[in-house]
């Protein structure tokens, strides 16, 4: 077609021991929302990287325009017309989001008029933005308007974007959308990378499909179920996740109105939060990223002790015990994030085990760490939950991202808990992973067990939950049967809208 | 005792922590912690020294010291930035360098006197009765170290380049990906905290003293970090910093004269002490503002 914007050929990029990029080729037309799909470690941050000039490739050549366009660094791109918006924000909390801005363009403007420009675009494209604030106050969805701005403001021709959704409310996305399809009809082409399928089906126009590095195929999403594209994806069928809906038995964790402070300048403030969670139920917990969920988890698990009285375990207050005494009453947690929180970077599989199973499990007698059956547990983890790794020796670090989240996982749920909190088990998992780590927890609920699982993905808390309740500054909405809710409710239940009834006459 | 000698003196005294100070918040802001700066402060001083007693110009010692020590610190700069050595460790061993190397070279200036610096002469400012004499009539250096923290105030605040410079020290992992060389901006960032230290160092060895002893920066270079940390990474108050404990340490050193009951001891750790309670009292109550990759190795992967 004579309207290709951007023409990929051949580009292949390898690193020691792995081959990124192998011989991928595609085109991306003028105007088109291009889906660039694929597994954890197949390769797409590779590509864009090279799109963006920040990795050179080895190989291969792409055309921009019908010229050669041959980036050697980030400004090469941008000049070319090429901006893009990370999945990890390029952002720097300290400072305001004029100087945000002004960082991420090539020859900004006086301060005043980017200010006046920031307002002018964030009014067209419907992205509310003060320039004066500090980005380390804003939300996720807020700090992704101030890569969307920065990118907007110097009026790219390809504009990537990488896994812009994962830390949206439904309405965010919703606007997100309407920006997005607002650009395409001025004749911007978008790169959008993603993991969520049904997305991709509403929003792009093609779509492309790595797997291992290689280009395994090109569709049009609209004309393909999201199941052929995870196929596709996956190179191999993946089994759902199902319910094994058994009966509820005694509650075993409850919480009264637990009130806690921030823990820090950017955290936030639990109020007045109330639930409870019965045997063999899974309370799902979601809400836009920063409302609350680290702080949820962190006074669940013990590592901010709450007010006397205000969390209940089987009919104990354990408010003031820390992690080990809960541990070894039988409440287990897995934090958020794998490198630093859940595990430790430098040391071996084995070793992270020790770390949260050593009671349990009687790893550790008279002092002594007994590295027999330290290995042993760690083994027992890998080959249940399909850990992909060299051995236990290996450091946490060395695993993919998937690969680690299910030894975090599964390292708790192998200790058999009674009642199991995790908060974003999944996050930036591959479809497959994702599927085992979901099943897992199902299995551990129809054992008897409670789960607590905190998420920012809905689909993932719509298929595992039973109940469903939403962070929103700090609170907590009245936890509701999934069975009652569609996305819609649960989009106003996240938004604070925690009577829904005065949110639809307002709204 | 005289007030505006008192003032004039405090001048003296603070300055040559202000200029190793400044020097140190500018290598901080782009995420670079150096201890070194008393080592680098001592090689100013005795290269300072060395070169304007050979030459017999003051002005081409402290360019002297300068360069030497801006040289100094980018072998700290090499050592980190590209072979990401610990930063922790790199600076304290800079300072041990700076401290044996000035003593190797100093050894044969001991006992020399070195050529003083002019004081400038202000056209009527100088005239003023009692402040002319307090305030404006000191060397250049002086009143170049004051213009510096303005300066460096502006240019963190205004320019582009000091934009750049914070975002590299807050987050190097974001600049990279907007396409800012860390690594070069960094090395920029330490070579000008050298030269501010090596500045510092030659004057306390050509102004204040004015002649070379071993060690005679005394911890002049372990103040000027703390100061940065307890001014929160603020111009102004690495001003206030220094010029507190460059006050309270000409006033117990005139009180020691005096023979006061107080032990002598107290007196001389009183600058040190006064200074790090007042620092600690204000960061205490104000935002802390560490930049945020401060002190942390980057390395371009991928």
């Amino acid at each position: 077609m004579a309207d290709t914007l951007l023409s990929i050929r051949g580009l292949t990029k390898a690193y020691p021991g792995v081959v990124a990029n192998d011989d991928v080729s595609f085109d991306i037309q003028k105007g088109e929302i291009h889906a660039l799909l694929g597994e954890n470690g197949a390769g797409k941050s590779t590509l864009v990287k090279m799109i963006f000039g920040l990795v050179a490739p080895d190989r291969g050549e792409m055309l921009l325009d019908g010229a050669a366009y041959t980036p050697g660094r980030p400004s090469d791109a941008r000049r070319a017309g090429v901006a893009m918006v990370f999945q990890h924000f390029s952002l720097f909390e300290a400072l305001d989001v004029a100087e945000n801005v002004a960082l991420g363009m090539e020859n900004p403007p006086k301060r005043r008029d980017l200010a006046r420009q920031i307002r002018e675009v964030s009014e067209t494209y419907g992205l509310p933005l003060d320039p004066a604030r500090t980005v380390g106050t804003l939300s996720a969805g807020e700090r992704q308007r101030v890569e969307i701005i920065r990118c907007l403001l110097q009026h790219p021709r390809l504009l990537i974007m990488d896994e812009p959704t994962s830390v949206l409310t439904p309405q965010e996305v919703e606007i997100l959308f309407q920006t997005l399809a607002k650009l395409r009809a001025e004749g911007t082409s978008i790169l959008y990378i993603s993991h969520k399928l049904e997305e991709i089906r509403t929003l792009c126009d093609e779509a492309t499909i790595l797997r291992l590095g290689q280009n395994v195929g090109t569709c049009t999403p609209r004309e393909v179920t999201a199941r052929q594209m995870a196929e596709m994806m996956v190179g191999a069928s993946f089994a759902a996740p199902e319910a094994r809906r058994g009966e509820t038995g005694a509650v075993l964790l409850r919480c009264e109105a637990l009130s806690m402070p921030a823990p820090g300048a950017f955290g936030t403030p639990l109020r007045d939060i109330s639930f409870e969670v019965r045997a063999g139920e899974v309370l799902g917990i979601g809400g836009v990223a920063g409302n609350g969920q680290d702080e949820l988890l962190m006074a669940l698990s013990g590592e901010r002790l709450a007010p006397k009285g205000a969390i209940w375990f089987k009919d104990e207050d354990i408010s003031r015990a820390g992690p080990v005494a809960r541990r070894d009453a039988g409440l287990l947690s897995g934090p958020e994030e794998r490198l630093g929180h859940a595990a430790a970077p430098n040391m071996s599989l084995t070793e992270n085990g020790v770390l949260t199973a050593a009671r349990r499990k009687a790893l550790v007698s008279n002092g002594f760490i007994d590295w027999g059956r330290a290995t042993g547990f760690a083994e027992e983890v890998i080959e249940r939950f399909d850990v992909r790794t060299p051995g236990p020796g290996t450091a946490a670090r060395a695993l993919s991202g998937g690969n680690l989240q299910k030894y975090v996982v599964g390292r708790e749920i192998q200790q058999d808990p009674d009642v199991f909190v995790v908060n974003q088990p999944t996050w930036g998992v591959d479809a497959a992973a994702a599927a085992a780590i979901r099943q897992a927890l199902l299995d551990l609920a129809a054992k008897g067990a409670a789960i607590i699982c905190i998420s920012q993905d809905l689909d993932e808390l719509m298929e595992i939950s039973d109940r469903f309740g939403a962070l929103n500054e700090g609170r907590l909405s009245p936890t509701r049967p999934v069975s009652e809710l569609d996305i819609e409710k649960i989009g106003l239940m996240m938004g604070g809208a925690h009577d829904m009834e005065v949110a639809h006459v307002d709204g | 005792m005289d007030p505006v000698l008192l003032v004039a003196s405090i001048m003296v005294s603070a300055t040559p922590i202000l200029l190793a100070a400044i020097g140190e918040l500018v290598t901080e802001k782009s995420g670079v912690l150096n201890l070194g700066v008393e080592g680098m402060m001592i090689t100013g001083a005795v290269m300072g020294f060395a070169i304007a007693v050979s030459t017999g110009s003051p002005v081409l010692g402290f360019l002297g010291a300068a360069v030497a020590s801006a040289v100094l610190s980018l072998s700290f700069g090499l050592l980190t930035q590209y072979l990401l050595s610990n930063q922790v460790a790199t600076g304290l061993g800079l300072t041990l360098v700076g401290l044996g190397l000035s003593a190797l070279i100093g050894s044969s200036y001991e006992g020399q006197r070195a050529p003083t610096l002019p004081k400038l002469d202000i056209p009527l400012l100088g005239d003023i009765p009692v402040l002319g004499r307090m305030l404006f009539s000191h060397d250049f250096v002086v009143y170049m170290s004051l213009a510096l923290v303005v300066a460096v105030w502006a240019f963190l605040k205004y320019t582009r380049a000091g934009l750049i410079l914070r975002a590299v020290g807050e987050n190097h992992e974001s600049a990279h990906a907007l396409g800012y060389k860390v690594v070069r901006v960094r090395m920029a960032a330490i070579a000008f905290g050298g030269a501010c230290a090596g500045l510092g160092g030659a004057y306390v060895s050509l102004v204040r003293v004015p002649q070379w002893t071993e060690g005679m920066t005394a911890g002049a270079g372990w103040i000027a970090l703390a100061i940065v940390v307890f001014s929160s990474w603020r111009p102004i108050g690495v001003l206030v910093g220094a010029y507190l404990f460059g006050g309270v340490t000409v006033i117990q050193l005139n009180l020691q004269a005096a023979g006061t009951t107080v032990p002598v001891e107290l007196l001389s750790m009183s600058p040190y002490l006064i200074t790090i309670l007042v620092l600690v009292v204000i960061s205490a109550r104000g935002a802390h503002g560490a930049p945020g990759s401060l002190g942390r190795p980057f390395h371009a992967s991928s």
